[in-house]
Formats: C-alpha cells, structure tokens, sequence
C-alpha cells in the first residue's frame, strides 16, 4: 500500500513527561486532535446524561416510587435533555467532522486552526458552566441546585419569578456559550469543504460524507442564531427587567416557543444529517457497491435543510395555533417525509446486490435504517395535528424523538465509532466484543423505546416524577427500565472494547476496510501533516482508482 | 501499487478555489444576520404592545445626520480599499481614518439619543415593551459597530507604523465586508424603528 512511503520514523512519544503531552493537547490546533477531544468531552458527557437517564428510569420503575424527589427529578430531566444536545450530539457530530472532512477532503488542517481551538473550548466552557451549577447556582455557598425549567425552558417558568436563584442562569450561559462554539465550528467546517479541497476534487465529486457536512454547517449558521437570540432576551429579561417573555407587562410566552422551535427542529437536522454521512460512508463499503443515486442524495439533503427551517410549530400544536398555521405546518412536516424517504431507498438500493460484509460499523447501519424508518413513521403520525393534540407531551412523544436520537442518530454513530475507530487510533478494536455491543444494545434499546410508546398511547405524560398504581402503566414502566440496564451494559462493552483496544489491540494498518475515501489512503493514525503530497482526485472514489487502474470510476462518472 | 499516494501526473489541472476570507465572512454574516431577524421578529411583533407609555410616536426623533454618517462610512471603508488595492497608502489613510470618525459619530449619536431618552423621557429598558425591545435591537447593532469600529482601530494603529501595504488589500477586503453589513443591518433596523415603528 501507499503508506509505506510516508510512514516517517515518529519520535517516541513514551519518553516524554506526561505534563508535555498534556499540555500539547490543551494547546493544540490540529483537526485531529481537536477531533479527538470533542469525541471525547462527548462520551464523558454521554456517560453523564446517560446517569441522569438511569436515575429517571429507576424512579419510574414502579408506581409511587421515592427514589428521588420531584425537584431532582425535574433536575435530571433538564440536565439530561440540555446535556444530550448540547454537550453529547452536537460536540460528538463536530469531532468527527473535524477529523475526518480534511482528510477526506485532501487538505492539510481546517481553514481556520485556531479558530477551532477555540470554538471547542468554548464549547467545553459551556459544558463546565452547566455543571457548575450544581455548586455555584445559590451564590458561592457550595451548595447549588442545576437547572430544573426542562430543556427547552419555557417560559414564563424561567423567570425570576418562578426560578430564584442563578440555576437558569447557569442553564443560558452555558447554552449561549457553546452556541457561540457552534457558529464558530460550523463557519469552519463549511470554509474548509468550499476552500480547501484538493486539485480534482469538485463539489460533485466529494464524499457523501463532505457534502452532508456542508449542508449541517450552513444550518448551524442559521439555527444557532435565533437561539442565541432567544438566551439574550432570556437573559435581559432575567437581569435588566426587560419584558420579552413577561406576559403580566403585555409580553409574550408563546412567543419564546416559537424563537426556541425556530432553532429546535433544524438542530434535529443539524444531528441526524451527520449521521446521515456515516451511513452513506459505511453502507457503500460494506456492501462493496458505488453509492446509489450520489446526486439525488445530495439534492435530498439540501431539501432537508430547507424544509427544516419551516417545519417548526410542529412542536407547539398544543398550544392552540390558528388553523391556518395548522395546516401548514402539517403539510410542511410530512413534506419532509419525501426527501428522507428518497434517502432511505438510496440506502437500500446500494444494499441491493452489493455483497454485504456483517461487521459491526454495518450491523449498527442496517439498524439504523429500520429504526429510523420506524422514527419517521411515528414522526409522520405525530404531524397530524389532531394526532398531536391527543399525544402531545405524552410519553409517545418522548418515544418517537429518541426514535430518533437513539434508534437513529446514535446507531449510526457507533458505526462510526467502529468505522473509524483503526483509522484514529491505528489499533483494531476486537469484533465479537463489537457484536456483542451491538446486540446488549439492539435489545435494550427496543426493550425500552418500543414499549415506551404504550404508556404514552394509555395517556401517560411526560415529565411525571411518578404515577398512581392501577392506570395500566406500571408493567410497560417495568420493562422500559429494564431496558435501560441493557443499554448501559452494552455502553460499558462499547467504552471497554475501545479503550483497551486504543493500547493493546492489533495494528489496523492504514485502509483496514478497502475502501475508497482520501482519509484510508495515508497512515493509521494520520501524521500532523495528513498528506505527505496533496492528492489530486479525479472520481468520487479516488481510491478505487488507485487500486483498479484498469477499471476506474472517473471513465463513467 | 505505486508508491506516491493519488496523484495526477499526467495533465496539470487549472484549480480555483474560493477565498477563505470571503467564504468564513459571509458565513458569519448569515448566523448574525440570523440573531439580528429574531430582534427584529420581536420588535414588530410587541409593536403597539406597550401597556404604559412612552410610545415610540412621542419620544423617538429620526436620526437622519447619523444615519447619513453611518452610511457614507460605506463609501469611504469602500474608497479606502480601493485607494489599497492601487498601493496609495496616504489615500488609504485618509478614507480609513474618515471611516472611524464617521462610525464614531454615529455612535456619539446613539449615545445622545439613548441619553435622552433615558433622562428626560423616563424610558429604560424595563420601562414597556417599547423600551425592551428599543434598546436590545438598538443597541445589538451598536455593540456590532463598537467591534467593527475596534477593528478598524486596530488596522488604524498599523497603519500609523506602516505596516500595511498593498499585499494587504485582501484582508482590507474581508473586514471591510463585515462593515457593510453593520451599515446594510441599520437600513434595517432604521426601516423598522424609525418608519414602521413610529
């Protein structure tokens, strides 16, 4: 393979003291390691979120449970919900799309190094900001309490009336600080995919993986800024005595839902079409055939992106919108269906006699598709307002969207996890430990979701710290908690089988897949310089090319 | 397999990218563009809203003077690029000093206003939804002019120890593109405030 050539002797990390290394990373600017520390911060604050979760679920296990109190309850669910966007999904997308799109791409770094150094740790003040609550929200007593308004805060229970104290102060911040990392990644991402791209390679001739990125940037861009407005407000009204949110001087409640949905269903889009970009990768290599369909795949996805951005009031039908609104919020939401769909079957018809290999990243794709179909199906469901009005806030919501995170985005992350993995590190992570995380997780995870759409259907609501015995819940409880010892057992596979992997496992080599993209053409793990000579790229696999010079894809493309 | 990683030898290919600087430019335009149209929303939203006065029609003046100075400091910024741009760095000077004072004086003007308003028409930003909304949009576009305005300072003060050349028309270029849209996003806001909102 080509990696003979640029396999330079390294110098030998071990000898030097461990303050140096450190330090190298705290100060770094290369897209790698920034990479590495956003998937990192984000799987410490999975394991976090993942806690408040596990506490949740133990108090719900049976009826009348006292397990923690309701105001730790309403704690953990905030916690939980702002934790899992804000400092899990978000962080983890940007990591993988800072280490892997200059690679992919050709180029030597991300446009702006030092920009995203510092929009990471800007994203990781905010994260710190959140939990400092829990010891600065009271004043400097040691003794605070974390936010407890719910994720998406809604007013007027966010002002100073009903919230004392500095908790949703914190909660602000630390959402309007990282948002301010968020921009900063995403003007990133999007100048190195538009300015940096090696000779040959044009916008039609980049991975699936770019493209999808590109698409994720630019809703950032738009999403993020109703957002940060939304906290300022928050935080005049909070500090100056402004009125946005204060209906007792004529302002508005309703009006905080709209500017926080405005952001909150395209950052839906901002996850998932992330996740969309592993499956696109993984799926083609695994199932050794071309990407079907490249540019309606694309088209798709910038259909997505702009449906996205009108599709919000689906979240507030309950509030009573005029009918008009209604109906074109319904129609916009299923319109969204399309794309996807034309998404899903591009997905399958690259399945479609190829020769599929069962290795994990794969296994945890082809969940991905059903469970993500299944997503959407209820998603279409949830569209139809009158549906909504029964099911609103009831467990079926909180059902079908970690449908959605979980059975989607997340599936298609530790694919990408596994995929990547060799890549990263240079050592193989160990495949039946790989399996076995995939199944602990497949079955915890529809132990959990799917029978928690049924206590939503029997009328269950969510946020309830506990429930009466005798309304039919009680079982479906059960066996959604039960569930959830699956998924953190599978987690610890996950976290143990990478760990000891990252030292003791067998070296990967540099395109361990056979696959296609610019990012397997260089050493595993890739030196700081990425390329030894810029790549020149004349197809959309330049690494099929390489390997079948009889044979390559730029004669038909 | 060969030994150098994909490269073409056999044509050289014509390769054109566009420029970092305009692409991360007008990318940071769109997400403040995005934070500026929720201000907006909620400024003709909570319009005629106010429970109490003062109400815009009593109290606000149109500042036509400082808006004439905010929006000829797009033409001077302008000038100065282009006086860059043919290695005239006197003329550069001159229209990029021009462009501070101009931006200054719209300030000065903003603060007057605000001074007035605040001290002898009693409104602040919890006075009514009118004041809320005022100065958190009023003053979001000021905070934007404050940092333009210390950019251009910055450049100023490189400029003093000649240390801007031609080779530097591009930068000039990029910064210069963030205060046209300060100047773009004050039509807006003085459409808004000044016309619609009195």
């Amino acid at each position: 393979m080509s990696t003979e050539s640029i396999a330079l002797p390294r110098p030998r990390e071990a000898s030097r003291p461990l303050v140096d290394s450190l330090h190298d990373w705290v100060t770094t600017v290369d897209h790698k390691r920034l990479g590495v520390l956003y998937i990192l911060f984000a799987l410490f604050f999975l394991v976090v979120g993942g806690i408040e979760a596990t506490i949740m679920r133990i108090q719900l296990i049976r009826p009348q449970n006292d397990f923690v109190s309701p105001q730790v309850f309403n704690r953990m669910f905030t916690m939980h919900g702002t934790t899992m966007i804000f400092f899990v999904a978000m962080p983890v997308m940007f990591g993988f799309a800072n280490y892997l799109v200059p690679l992919m791409i050709g180029a030597r770094d991300m446009a702006f190094p030092r920009l995203n150094a510092f929009s990471f740790w800007l994203s990781a003040l905010g994260g710190i900001l959140l939990y400092f609550s829990l010891v600065g929200a009271n004043g400097l007593y040691g003794a605070g309490n974390a936010p407890d308004v719910g994720w998406f805060a809604y007013a007027p229970l966010t002002s100073q009336t009903f919230s004392r104290g500095h908790s949703t102060d914190f909660w602000t911040l630390a959402v309007l600080v990282s948002g301010f990392g968020s921009i900063g990644t995403a003007i990133n991402i999007l100048t190195t995919i538009l300015c940096m791209r090696c000779p040959g390679m044009k916008l039609g001739k980049m991975p699936l993986f770019a493209w999808l990125n590109l698409v994720m940037a630019a809703l950032v861009l738009i999403a993020i800024g109703p957002l940060t407005a939304a906290q300022i407000m928050l935080s005049l009204d909070r500090y100056l005595g402004a009125h946005f949110f204060d209906t007792q001087a004529g302002g508005s409640a309703v009006i905080w839902m709209h500017f926080f949905w405005i952001f909150g269903h395209p950052e839906v889009y901002i996850l998932v079409i992330p996740a969309f970009a592993f499956v696109s990768e993984i799926i083609p290599v695994f199932s050794r055939k071309a990407m079907f369909g490249y540019p309606i795949m694309v088209a798709a996805t910038v259909a997505i992106g702009f449906l996205s951005t009108a599709v919000w009031a689906h979240h507030m039908f309950t509030v009573g919108l005029s009918s008009n609104a209604n109906t074109f919020f319904v129609l916009s939401t299923m319109a969204i269906g399309v794309p996807t769909g034309i998404k899903i079957f591009n997905w399958l018809a690259t399945m479609w006699g190829g020769k599929i290999h069962f290795q994990t990243p794969m296994l945890f794709c082809i969940a991905f598709l059903f469970q993500f179909l299944i997503a959407g199906l209820t998603g279409i469901m949830l569209s139809a307002a009158p549906f909504d009005w029964q099911l609103g806030n009831s467990y079926f919501v909180v059902a079908h969207f970690h449908y959605v995170i979980v059975g989607g985005i997340l599936f298609a992350l530790f694919g990408a996890f596994y995929y990547w993995f060799p890549k990263m590190t240079g050592k193989m992570y160990s495949e039946p430990l790989g399996k076995l995380h995939f199944w602990f997780f497949v079955l915890g995870f529809h132990l959990t979701f799917d029978f928690m759409h049924i206590p939503g259907l029997l009328g269950m609501p969510r946020r309830i710290y506990t429930y009466e015995l005798g309304r039919g819940w009680d079982t479906w409880n059960l066996i959604v908690t039960i569930g959830v010892f699956f998924q953190a057992l599978s987690i610890l596979i996950f976290i143990g089988n990478l760990l000891w992997h990252c030292f003791r496992g067998e070296a990967a080599g540099s395109d361990p897949w056979d696959a296609w993209t610019l990012e397997w053409t260089t050493s595993s793990p890739p030196p700081a310089y990425n390329f030894a000579a810029t790549p020149t790229v004349r197809s959309r696999r330049p690494l099929w090319d390489l390997k079948h010079p009889d044979d390559p894809d730029w004669k038909y493309e | 397999m060969n030994a150098t990683p994909i490269m073409m030898s056999d044509r050289q290919l014509e390769w054109e990218l566009p420029s970092r600087g305009h692409v991360a430019m007008f990318a940071l335009i769109a997400a403040e563009a995005a934070i500026f149209a929720i201000f907006i929303v909620a400024y003709l939203f909570y319009l005629g809203k106010s429970l109490t006065g003062p109400l815009p029609k009593d109290v606000l003046a149109v500042p036509i003077f400082y808006t004439i100075c905010l929006l000829s400091s797009s033409v001077t910024i302008h000038l100065a690029g282009h006086a860059l741009g043919q290695g005239k760095i006197g003329g550069f000077r001159t229209w990029w000093f021009a462009t501070i004072v101009l931006g200054a004086l719209f300030l000065y003007g903003t603060a007057q206003e605000w001074h007035r308003l605040i001290y002898h028409e009693g409104l602040t930003i919890s006075t009514n939804l009118f004041g809320t909304t005022y100065y958190s949009l009023v003053g979001l576009h000021g905070f934007h002019v404050i940092v333009g305005l210390i950019c251009l300072s910055a450049v100023m003060a490189f400029t003093l120890f000649g240390d801007i050349e031609q080779q530097h028309t591009y930068r000039i270029d990029v910064l210069s593109l963030y205060w046209h849209f300060v100047d773009v996003v004050w039509i807006v806001v003085f459409t808004v405030v000044y016309i619609i909102g009195r």
